[in-house]
């Protein structure tokens, strides 16, 4: 447990020493911001033309400005992930920091608990930044804020799982051009495998289906909380952990 | 404190290690001898649980690699070829990083890193990042985070490579230093540095040990057999060296004699002497007498050099002496 902590407390400091942290902060405030912005300017145009009409305002319009922001923060975190993850383990392999701490009494597992939970941590910050935009329907009118909790939830536990991915492939190079790269293209496939299903219902593709990461996101953008879906993320999390631990493992028997 | 035996690391196509077998008393300091690429590094990556032996045990500090590695992990100190050290992090922050790593807490933490920032003469950087530091000053901190336990056993891969002759002896003093509460294991292809800091020697090359022993017996297989270098020139005009090679030849004790290289009038030649005869004196006077000039005269000692060389070069199996190899077969 301490040396869990030990090892998230170091990659929180690498992360907010550098500058790799502030530039992440600053982007997400930058697309967020620009989402929200966006979608009040085309409700304030539909509100407009409704009063022309004389109709009456639709009364759910910031629970639907809430959700399609938040359907479009997994899109920009499928840019943020990589980032965040690549230098993980890739950097410790350059530097050769990695036979520090696989020569000290400390488990593997524990380093990749600590490091996973430090990139979970900067991508909680990174998501409570779009709590800002929020907290303004918050002022001008009265949304409900439990399906809004369930969104930031299933948020976590989507970054969460594809956090754990971007920690193993890290694992697998020296470069994190490279992981980071891999990254992506991992992440972005677990994103579209879900797009098979749209057209085709044989065995395969409905497996496929299920296994892409926006299908089990549905559940919770509409506020409704889904155990099927939560384990889904969680079991991806450990999947991803597991393959992590596997790679360092054969890392001692490779190298 | 150690103990090796038949430690063997293969990969897909070559063989790194190849049963390699020797014992490390307590309180030594060892040197780890090869040529580049004999597998000293894969020996120590071993030896501190970084990897696994495909083959053979190794006992560090009373507990078996393989089966207590978080033992052996509590016992030891590593400091690799690259300092491991994180560029971000300030020096004291990661010493103590390090510290807590290795299992210290609370006030001996504390006390521990003030003592090896002092000890390691990093206390003056403190407060700088690592990746601005100097070369000296990171491997020192290298240093520093390898003895930060405590440990009892420290296993030091190339400590000097890389750096300036000045920090090179700061840091040999500083190994020495530290003989007395560790058992030290250092790897280097350096031979003056084994002479200087090492009690005992293992040479390795292509991943087999080739001998073991302590400096001391080393040298002296060469004890007695000197090397001397002789400048001759002639006094007016050309000195034939052929000529020269003849009479110095003929000096009582030379066994053998190399003609360098010619200069202008002068020659240098390569003069090895037999066993337990001086020749320096002679050589001067038969020189002198031929009526040529004695530019230079100097031994070039046989030291370490000479040994290695001959073991770790392709006549691998010349000399059986009686202690070569003794327990390479085991």
């Amino acid at each position: 447990m301490r040396n869990i902590w030990l090892i998230w407390r170091k990659e929180m400091r690498s992360y907010f020493v550098s500058p790799v942290a502030y530039i992440l902060l600053l982007m997400c405030a930058l697309i967020f911001g620009f989402f929200f912005w966006t979608l009040l300017q085309a409700y304030l145009q539909f509100s407009m033309e409704a009063q022309m009409r004389g109709e009456m305002l639709p009364m759910n319009m910031p629970e639907e400005i809430s959700r399609r922001l938040f359907g479009n923060i997994p899109v920009t975190g499928l840019f943020i992930i990589p980032l965040i993850t690549m230098r993980l383990f890739a950097e410790e392999k350059r530097t050769g920091t990695i036979e520090l701490l696989t020569t000290s009494p400390i488990r593997d597992g524990e380093v990749i608990l600590g490091k996973w939970l430090a990139a979970t941590t900067l991508y909680c910050c990174l998501l409570a930044l779009s709590a800002v935009n929020i907290a303004f329907l918050f002022v001008y009118s009265h949304p409900d804020w439990k399906p809004i909790l369930v969104s930031y939830l299933g948020l976590l536990l989507q970054g969460a799982a594809l956090l754990a991915i971007g920690t193993f492939i890290s694992t697998l190079t020296k470069n994190q051009i490279i992981a980071g790269a891999g990254t992506f293209c991992a992440c972005l496939l677990m994103f579209v495998c879900g797009w098979v299903g749209e057209y085709n219902s044989d065995t395969w593709a409905r497996v496929l289906a299920y296994l892409s990461v926006s299908t089990h996101m549905e559940s919770f953008a509409k506020g409704t909380l889904d155990s099927k879906d939560a384990i889904y993320y969680l079991t991806l999390s450990f999947f991803g952990l597991f393959l992590t631990a596997r790679s360092m493992e054969s890392l001692r028997w490779r190298s | 404190m150690i103990t090796v035996k038949g430690l063997t690391k293969r990969y897909a196509r070559n063989t790194a290690v190849d049963h390699i077998s020797f014992e490390i008393q307590k309180g030594q300091i060892v040197g780890f001898l090869g040529p580049n690429g004999a597998g000293k590094t894969t020996t120590m990556r071993m030896l501190t649980c970084f990897m696994p032996p495909s083959a053979g045990t190794a006992i560090v500090a009373g507990f078996d690699v393989l089966e207590e590695p978080m033992e052996v992990k509590k016992r030891i100190g590593y400091l690799p070829e690259t300092p491991p050290l994180y560029p971000e992090m300030m020096t004291g922050e990661y010493l103590s990083f390090v510290g807590s790593l290795k299992g210290l807490r609370g006030a001996e933490l504390k006390q521990r890193v003030d003592y090896v920032s002092e000890r390691c003469a990093v206390a003056d950087v403190r407060n700088k990042q690592l990746g601005k530091l100097s070369k000296g000053y990171r491997q020192r901190v290298g240093l520093a985070q390898s003895i930060i336990h405590n440990p009892e056993v420290l296993i030091l891969d190339e400590p000097t490579a890389g750096l300036d002759p000045k920090q090179i002896n700061e840091t040999r003093d500083l190994i020495k230093s530290l003989a007395g509460d560790h058992t030290i294991i250092l790897s280097t292809h350096i031979l003056p540095e084994v002479e200087q800091i090492c009690e005992q020697v293992i040479i390795i090359s292509k991943g087999k040990l080739v001998a073991t022993d302590t400096v001391d017996n080393l040298q002296s297989r060469t004890r007695g057999v000197e090397s001397v270098l002789v400048e001759v020139a002639g006094r007016d005009g050309d000195l034939d060296s052929k000529v020269a090679q003849a009479r110095i030849e003929k000096v009582s004790g030379v066994s053998r004699v190399i003609f360098k290289e010619k200069r202008q009038t002068r020659s240098t030649f390569e003069i090895e002497t037999q066993k337990d005869y001086f020749v320096r004196g002679d050589l001067a006077r038969a020189v002198v007498e031929a009526g040529w000039d004695l530019n230079e005269l100097r031994s070039s000692a046989a030291s370490l050099e000479e040994i290695f060389l001959q073991l770790t070069g392709t006549q691998v199996a010349a000399p059986k002496d009686e202690a070569v190899a003794t327990e390479a077969g085991e």
